[in-house]
């Protein structure tokens, strides 16, 4: 098995285009556009970069699917963690910010 | 199942069927995604604590971008540096193996410098924390510097290129995994 060939993709070009989005990440947050833009656009960016690192330094691409499946897990799981996290969120926002809270939200009584 | 069992006896199979070079290289992954889920309930946990606060400050107000940009470059750097070690062993290059890895640790030492020089200037500005993510990676680095090292002398002793290129590959999903938890912290934390 170690004998086989190993397949080595353009690990430069992969060099470039991971330089060139983490330049953009920095421009987008001078950029004059709205909070939630810049968090969507940030949160594409760091995803676009992790998938990079993950499908050729890291060989995903040439792995098996099944392996492909654990590397994802994680993923999932914290992406979940975060709507476990909302209701608890709102709790507490709505004691915090209690005025801004009441005049986004529908009156309940 | 069982026929393949009974086709190999009682002989430990050689190969995982998802990962078939190793069984080294499944058992990495699988620390890598449970390390992955603990990053990603500190990253959660940081998210619900600031998004449920009425007065965070901006990051970028409080922390330099300049000098983390550079951190964030110098660990991509370091991601290029052991991909190309594991490249010249896979041609059987073992010398130039070797120097790439030597970069890689290197450029692990700097960031870990970098990071210390920035603690303890927020530290003198009267921060103190502890457990989150970035401290977290802190951590992740500095491991990988000693697993480079050591790394490094298995390659040197065994003779032969082939025979380290499997430990190679492993150490090299840790440390690309280090800085793909860099690159999540460095947006979430640093950016956003």
């Amino acid at each position: 098995m170690a004998t086989a060939e190993h397949k080595h993709p353009n690990y430069m070009a992969i060099f470039w285009y991971l330089a060139i989005l983490t330049v953009v990440e920095i421009a987008v947050i001078y950029m004059p556009l709205a909070k939630f833009t810049i968090g969507v656009l940030l949160c594409s960016l760091a995803l676009g970069k992790a998938v990079l690192v993950a499908m050729y330094f890291m060989h995903l691409r040439f792995e098996t699917r099944a392996l492909g499946l654990v590397a994802i897990t994680p993923l999932v799981i914290a992406t979940l963690l975060i709507f476990v996290l909302l209701p608890d969120g709102f709790a507490v926002m709505k004691r915090t910010v209690g005025v801004k809270a009441a005049t986004t939200e529908p009156a309940k009584h | 199942m069982s026929q393949v069992a009974s086709m190999h006896g009682a002989v430990e199979p050689a190969e995982s069927p998802l990962t078939p070079e190793s069984w080294g290289k499944l058992g990495m992954w699988i620390f890598l995604a449970g390390d992955a889920v603990g990053f990603g309930t500190l990253l959660a946990g940081y998210g619900a604590m600031r998004a449920t606060s009425a007065d965070w400050p901006s990051p970028y107000a409080v922390l330099g971008i300049n000098l983390t940009a550079l951190m964030t470059f110098l660990l991509i750097c370091s991601s290029v540096t052991m991909v190309k070690g594991l490249e010249w062993l896979g041609k059987g290059d073992k010398s130039k193996a070797i120097r790439f890895l030597f970069f890689t640790a290197l450029g692990g030492a700097i960031f870990v410098s970098l990071q210390a020089y920035e603690w303890t200037h927020l530290i003198h500005r009267g921060l103190h924390i502890n457990g989150n993510p970035w401290g977290a990676s802190l951590f992740g680095v500095t491991g990988g510097v000693i697993y480079l090292l050591a790394i490094m002398r298995v390659v040197a002793r065994r003779p032969s290129p082939a025979a380290s290129y499997n430990p190679v590959e492993i150490a090299g999903l840790y440390w690309h995994f280090v800085d793909l938890v860099w690159i999540m912290v460095f947006t979430f934390m640093y950016l956003l």
